[in-house]
């Protein structure tokens, strides 16, 4: 699964690597598997155009090639220079945060993004990646007595809260939480002792009378529709149920590729984007979705042994983290489509059709695949070199 | 160095542990696939395809309606409609103002389509206007081009060729009303029709057909894909009558503005050729929507027009009744035909003087003379003799007092009173003056063509109970099958009685000085049998026969006497029996015998024209040997 070191001299000199040694590291079996999964993708995109490549399945494409690109240059990309610029990475995307509560294009009844002309930012994709780098970077330089500090934690805090509260203003409900989830697990892989995540966390049960009340009228909506979605068949509860109903009738085999009745005659909402694993497990079954979810497992693992390999707390962290964000997106989608959850509107990774979010996950990996390449290269805790 | 490897350590325990709950939540998701796809995966299939699949009802042809001879009564035509797709025009109001340029839309339809428009979803075609003419269609398909979503569609209205020609056994078709529902889906179509009045609606579930279905994929905002299966329904079944409608036409014409009913039935089968009610109407004109004016004339008419006079008016029978009296007197052996009475012109019970309609008397009167002369003095006495149960009873064997049962709806039973009867109705005991009155069919008796027919069929088939029909099939809810020759039970009524009526009926149209002598068919094998009567429908008083009856042309119309008229011919082999009413036509011998014998003529010179091209001939006539 991952390479073997390669015999060269540089292994004595592990903070310097040329670029020969960093393109024979190229983690090629993780960029297949993203490559079977983004296929997936495709296939599903066909089907869903009625099985034309037009209007999803050729640009989705393209930007996976775009993605995969820019995913390569980033691994090629020193993991220390990531760490040096996390904060400005930070600073940046929460600018951009502000930029569209200030002035964003309205879209979906919810400000989400910022149209630089060439493409539709969402500032909140970039936020995603941008606060694990900076959270990583906060404590790598953390001893084990500083993170047992209450105090200590507090910068983190904010940093994760100042951009999930502007995101929940959006209101984007979905990406919020997971990136206050994400950042829990950072947290706890940082070494936070557990007692004070179920502090929090019974402190946050606690508050959620007073949060609902600054829930908008259709996030209450959704909520109570997702504990009874019978009560409104036809309104918010339509497509939790016809989600049910079209994955159920897929059966353990599925009715076979092109040829799910329920996304074709448009039973499905959002069959493209959010809902396309009900699309895909319609066609595909019950073991459609199975190998689906074995592929994510598989990416999930890989992000695993990467994290465990890396010599730095950084390289540790940043992997981690983003394998767990990776992991939150399909599950929460999954899970949200098979009516275990709330419906939130978080894109299947990798599949749904959606241009930012297939280029910050991919952007993401690239910075796993760079923590892989620069696993062995000891960070200071300023950044640089060996402390 | 160790320092972080303490870290790496800790992160490798955490790592692990955070694992190990995406493992357990990635395991969930795995068996909440499992419940949905394989233990539910029935429940969802069938909620699928019932997502998927949507059922439309096909309306089949409603059958034809025909006479005896295969001419049309009720047919099918092409009902061409525009509808608009509200979807497919830039503006409803455009696409409405641009096509009131062509063809008329009035405002109705215009505020019932914007109403329309907003409960529909906007891919349904909505009906503009029906019943197009073909120049209008033509209008409409020749502007195709700036009349965006508007379409030509063609359905299918009931016509009626012959218009008010048999209207009445017809019928009509209309819409269903909500207590007309029986289930059959069909009634769910928007335009559907179905039978009202007549044999359209005694007879409706067989003129349906089956429905065909149109199975078709439809997305989730109902449009329809394309259409996965159809199945075409049946057509209705074809209803041929027993009607002859040259026949009926030729009684209607003789009937002219008379408010009169005529019936001519087969004594042997039953089979109805003539059932003609004047006035009539055009039953067309429901399809197309009756102004208020038009519906006010129909139903404010004193002739009315919308009743089947045939079997839904009811009439003294008058004379025509005294047949029954005799039968009753002579089965009872209460009298014998060689029994004389003698007529002065009155006959006294108690304190009341009973009059005969001759006011100087008939003299000795025996039975073929009193059914001759219409003696009322020899009936009254009659009646004394036999009593009136027994009249009662006779009369009801004959079929009077209730629905003779023919396949029409609206049948009225009209009234053979009794003891029982009037205590029952009027809760007043029975005088016995009224049975004489009654004897003579005034009084309470109250009867239709229809059943006076079939009384004049069961008296000359030699005492058969036939039953008239208007079905030349056997039609049950689907099926039609074709009627076996009816053996009609007795009514054990002997011969001979029979016989001595039939004389009597005979000298009546035969003999010089019968009532209806003048009416007489003179055509060799033609001859008919009948009798008269006159129905009296106001009280003559006292002051009145002193000073001199008045004719009934002296009266305003409604007062006049009904004249009627029932007979049976050929004499010979009698094969047709004939009722006439004429609602305050006057005498029966001066109206109602003439256009039956005009009726008579004209349907056995048909029956001739038939016997002539197929000497078969049906032999079911029982022997009937004359006296």
């Amino acid at each position: 699964m991952l390479r073997p070191l390669p015999r060269t001299p540089s292994r004595l000199n592990r903070a310097e690597m040329s670029m020969r040694d960093k393109i024979w590291q190229i983690n090629w079996s993780l960029i297949t598997v993203l490559a079977a999964i983004a296929s997936v993708g495709f296939a599903t995109l066909y089907s869903a155009a009625q099985g034309s490549m037009e209007p999803w399945a050729t640009k989705q494409m393209v930007r996976f090639a775009v993605g995969i690109g820019l995913m390569i240059s980033v691994a090629m990309i020193d993991l220390r220079f990531w760490m040096r610029h996390a904060y400005t990475f930070y600073a940046i995307a929460f600018v951009l945060l502000v930029l569209v509560e200030l002035k964003g294009t309205i879209g979906m009844g919810a400000q989400r993004w910022i149209d630089l002309g060439f493409i539709q930012l969402q500032p909140s994709e970039i936020m995603k990646i941008a606060l694990i780098l900076s959270l990583a970077r906060y404590f790598h330089g953390a001893g084990q007595q500083e993170i047992g500090r209450p105090l200590f934690l507090i910068p983190p805090m904010i940093m994760v809260f100042a951009p999930a509260i502007l995101v929940l203003k959006q209101p984007d409900l979905g990406t919020a939480m997971m990136l206050v989830m994400s950042s829990g697990a950072l947290f706890f892989m940082a070494g936070v002792r557990i007692w004070k995540f179920v502090v929090v966390i019974t402190g946050a049960l606690a508050a959620i009378p007073v949060a609902w009340q600054f829930l908008r009228e259709y996030q209450k909506k959704r909520v109570l529709i997702f504990l009874n979605p019978e009560d409104d068949p036809l309104g918010a509860g339509y497509h939790i149920t016809q989600s049910k109903i079209a994955l159920g009738s897929g059966g353990l085999f599925g009715k076979g590729y092109m040829m799910g009745t329920q996304s074709r005659l448009n039973f499905l909402p959002e069959k493209q984007t959010d809902f396309i694993f009900t699309m895909f497990a319609e066609e595909w079954g019950m073991m459609g979705g199975l190998v689906l979810l074995g592929l994510y497992a598989l990416l999930l693992a890989y992000g695993y042994a990467i994290a465990i390999r890396c010599r730095s707390q950084f390289g540790r962290l940043v992997a981690h983290g983003i394998a767990t964000t990776f992991f939150l997106y399909f599950f929460i989608n999954t899970a949200m489509v098979m009516g275990l959850v709330p419906v939130v509107g978080v894109p299947l990774p990798l599949i749904s059709y959606g241009g930012t979010a297939m280029l910050s996950l991919l952007l993401g990996w690239g910075l796993v695949m760079s923590a892989y390449i620069h696993r062995d290269i000891p960070i200071s805790r300023r950044g640089m070199g060996e402390d | 160095m160790y320092h972080d490897n303490d870290r790496s350590k800790l992160f490798t325990r955490r790592a692990m542990m955070l694992a190990g709950g995406k493992a357990t939540l990635m395991g969930a998701l795995a068996a909440r696939m499992y419940y949905l796809q394989v233990m539910e995966a029935d429940k969802y299939a069938v909620q699928a395809e019932d997502n998927r699949i949507s059922t439309r009802l096909l309306a089949p042809p409603r059958g034809l309606i025909l006479d005896r001879n295969g001419i049309a009564m009720a047919v099918n035509q092409h009902n061409y409609r525009v509808m608009v797709v509200a979807e497919q025009t830039p503006s409803l109001d455009y696409t409405l103002d641009a096509l009131s340029k062509i063809i008329t839309i009035g405002d109705g339809d215009r505020a019932r389509i914007h109403k329309e428009v907003r409960r529909r979803r906007s891919f349904v075609p909505l009906s503009v206007r029906e019943n197009l003419t073909w120049e209008e269609v033509a209008r409409v398909e020749v502007n195709a081009a700036d009349l965006p979503g508007v379409v030509i569609d063609v359905g299918q209205s009931r016509y009626y060729p012959l218009e008010s020609l048999g209207a009445h056994i017809l019928g009509y078709v209309s819409a269903v009303s909500e207590n007309e529902l029986s289930g059959d889906p069909l009634e769910e179509l928007p335009g559907f029709r179905i039978g009202k009045g007549g044999v359209e609606r005694i007879y409706d579930m067989a003129l349906r057909g089956r429905h065909g279905t149109s199975t078709l994929e439809v997305n989730s905002v109902g449009r329809v894909i394309r259409e996965l299966e159809r199945k075409e329904g049946e057509p209705g079944i074809d209803l041929n009558l027993t009607l002859d409608m040259k026949l009926q036409e030729y009684a209607a014409q003789r009937l002219g503005d008379e408010s009169a009913a005529v019936v001519v039935m087969d004594i042997h089968t039953g089979d109805v050729l003539v059932m003609a009610s004047t006035p009539s109407f055009d039953p067309n004109s429901f399809n197309r929507g009756l102004s208020n004016e038009e519906w006010k004339d129909l139903s404010t008419n004193p002739r009315s027009p919308l009743t089947n006079k045939a079997i839904g008016g009811t009439f003294a029978p008058g004379s025509t009744f005294k047949m029954l009296t005799a039968l009753a007197a002579l089965e009872a052996r209460d009298i014998t035909p060689e029994m004389r009475v003698f007529c002065s012109g009155h006959t006294q019970l108690g304190s009341i003087k009973f009059h005969c309609w001759k006011k100087e008397g008939h003299g000795a009167q025996d039975l073929v003379n009193g059914i001759k002369n219409s003696c009322d003095v020899y009936f009254y006495e009659v009646a004394r003799r036999v009593g009136y149960e027994k009249i009662a009873e006779m009369a009801k064997k004959f079929g009077l007092g209730a629905p003779t049962g023919i396949d029409l709806p609206g049948e009225k039973a009209g009234i053979i009173p009794n003891k029982a009867w009037k205590k029952a109705a009027l809760k007043q005991p029975w005088h016995p003056g009224e049975t004489l009155i009654n004897a003579i069919g005034q009084g309470y008796v109250t009867a239709t063509a229809m059943q006076l027919a079939t009384m004049t069929a069961r008296i000359a088939n030699g005492g058969f109970a036939v039953v008239p029909h208007v079905a030349r099939d056997q039609i049950s809810e689907k099926t039609a099958r074709s009627r076996t020759a009816p053996s009609w039970p007795s009514l054990d009524v002997s011969r001979q009685s029979l016989a001595w009526v039939r004389k009597g009926m005979f000298a009546v149209s035969n003999e010089p000085g019968g009532t209806a002598y003048k009416a007489r068919i003179t055509q060799e094998g033609m001859w008919l049998s009948g009798k008269t009567g006159s129905a009296q429908v106001r009280r003559i008083t006292m002051r009145e026969r002193e000073t001199g009856v008045k004719k009934n042309d002296q009266l305003p119309w409604k007062e006049r006497d009904h004249a009627l008229f029932v007979a049976y011919a050929p004499e010979e082999n009698p094969r047709y029996s004939i009722a006439v009413i004429v609602e305050h036509g006057g005498g029966g011998s001066a109206v109602a015998a003439p256009i039956a014998r005009d009726i008579m003529i004209e349907v056995q010179k048909r029956d001739m024209a038939r016997v002539a091209a197929d000497t078969g001939g049906d032999s079911i006539a029982p022997d009937l040997r004359r006296f």
